[in-house]
């Protein structure tokens, strides 16, 4: 019941937001420009077929294998760094100062690499994403219980059974919490990556709707970015929830 | 009751210096045994060595010169032989109760049996709870947990580290009794931390004061009561005056 009431809340200033936009657009009445949420949906049900056929797809799987990219490179790294402490002090200075470097700017490169491509979408998917990843794995790695960690020696327990039952366990928490931050600049990455060049997908759409002064089509295909995003993050959420379910007995 | 499950020869061990403190000694060519079937307390200021004993014992660390030896055998690699609890219960949150105990059986490569383990937690007053995470759990219930884990370990030699010091007077009376009633029916040798002189007092046949720095010679107070015992015989005279006597080798040593 509780949960309820904290998402009504929410609903209602969501809906307040929209019905004050609605009015002001309908008052201001320059749709080309600044179009109402419901010229938004209108244009976006007209739009429909192209878009859920001809762009989502791209767009959702750029995301995907952005994300997995970034998580299978990012675990791996963190894992490195935890268990050898050279690799942590190689890496972990550059890591620290690769997010200083503005990715968006490093974009039109992959287009060089890559060309147009799913896979310079991909890479900048990537470079977005990967920093939260590693470095959440890596913070979780190393909150593992020091003394667990002596009372499993005391057992016998190898180094290896230290790290399954003990490092990786404590680290998940600190996972799900990355890949949360991760998700949601995905949408972002994908997005920036197909405003560079590509011959479908949202961010692109968008774009081009843009030079044909169709704003409210401009808005349409956002709409989508941000509902792939809020079901990529939900379903985030519900793995958390399954493998995080003792969190719930305290 | 005369064997010797655990011994000390000679043991001289110093911690290495660090950037914040000097190379410390904490133990000089010390001799100390625990009999088997014993139960013995060692109590001291905090900093006089207490842990360090302990991790000399479980093998976590290595002594620089003297022979530990278990059992009567010699041995530097004394991880997984000796069954340690520590001070809090250090269950896995992420574990049940079930899981929790059974870690040991896992590290050694064996196949816990659940059913054993089952009747076990009903034995420790934890019947039901075999499928509850640790969160759910009060403190003493969680201590009984730690406990069992620790004597699944296999081991004859249990070290308990201050096992109760974080519970409540009344929880911690209860819990206290109820570890005699285990050791006596379990047959272990049980090394007890304390920095409670009644606890030590009431628990153990023995107590070791360690009370210089560094620690040269162990000293060995033998408590004078038979089993079994009531809190109301730490009330006799004797006990009193041994009691007095104790507090005041703690407290001259402390002051330093």
């Amino acid at each position: 019941m509780k949960k309820m009431t904290s998402y009504s809340w929410s609903i209602l200033f969501v809906a307040i937001v929209l019905g004050v936009w609605e009015i002001a657009a309908r008052l201001y009445d320059k749709s080309f420009l600044f179009p109402s949420p419901s010229a938004i949906l209108i244009r976006l049900w007209e739009l429909k077929t192209e878009l859920f056929i001809h762009h989502l797809p791209p767009t959702a799987l750029t995301i995907l294998i952005g994300l997995s990219i970034s998580i299978i490179i990012g675990s791996t790294l963190a894992i490195a760094m935890y268990s050898k402490k050279p690799i942590e002090q190689a890496f972990y200075p550059i890591l620290i100062a690769s997010q200083t470097i503005p990715v968006i700017a490093l974009a039109p490169i992959f287009v060089l690499w890559f060309g147009y491509s799913i896979w310079s979408k991909v890479a900048v998917t990537v470079l977005i994403t990967f920093f939260p990843i590693t470095v959440s794995v890596f913070d979780g790695l190393r909150s593992s219980d020091k003394n667990l960690h002596e009372l499993m020696r005391t057992m016998g327990a190898s180094s290896k059974d230290i790290f399954y039952k003990l490092d990786l366990p404590s680290a998940l928490p600190s996972f799900f919490s990355g890949l949360k931050v991760a998700v949601t600049l995905s949408v972002i990455g994908a997005a920036i990556g197909e405003w560079l060049g590509a011959q479908a997908g949202l961010g692109y759409f968008s774009r081009r709707m843009m030079t044909q002064f169709d704003s409210a089509a401009v808005f349409a295909p956002i709409v989508l970015l941000s509902a792939v995003g809020i079901i990529f993050f939900l379903f985030v959420v519900i793995l958390e929830k399954h493998f995080l379910h003792w969190r719930n007995h305290q | 009751m005369t064997n010797k499950v655990l011994e000390f020869t000679n043991v001289s061990f110093h911690y290495q210096a660090t950037k914040a403190s000097k190379p410390t000694v904490i133990f000089d060519q010390v001799d100390w045994h625990v009999k088997e079937g014993e139960f013995v307390s060692i109590i001291g200021p905090s900093g006089y060595g207490k842990s360090t004993l302990f991790r000399l014992v479980t093998g976590l660390e290595n002594p620089d010169s003297g022979k530990i030896s278990l059992n009567g055998e010699v041995t530097m690699g004394r991880l997984g032989k000796v069954g340690y609890m520590p001070q809090q219960d250090l269950l896995m949150p992420w574990r049940t109760i079930l899981e929790n105990v059974q870690l040991p059986v896992e590290l050694q490569g064996r196949k816990p049996s659940s059913d054993e383990i089952i009747q076990l937690l009903a034995d420790f007053g934890l019947a039901g709870e075999e499928n509850a995470y640790p969160g759910n759990l009060s403190g003493g219930m969680r201590q009984r947990v730690s406990f069992l884990r620790t004597i699944l370990t296999g081991s004859n030699i249990l070290l308990l580290d201050e096992p109760f010091s974080a519970l409540d007077a009344i929880t911690r009376l209860t819990m206290q009794e109820w570890l005699i009633d285990q050791w006596q029916k379990l047959d272990k040798t049980i090394v007890f931390i304390t920095h409670d002189i009644d606890e030590a007092l009431f628990l153990s046949d023995r107590i070791f004061v360690l009370a210089e720095k560094p620690v040269q010679t162990i000293r060995e107070v033998i408590v004078p009561l038979s089993r079994p015992r009531t809190m109301r015989d730490l009330a006799r005279p004797e006990l009193m005056e041994l009691k007095e006597q104790l507090i005041g080798d703690l407290r001259s040593e402390a002051r330093l």
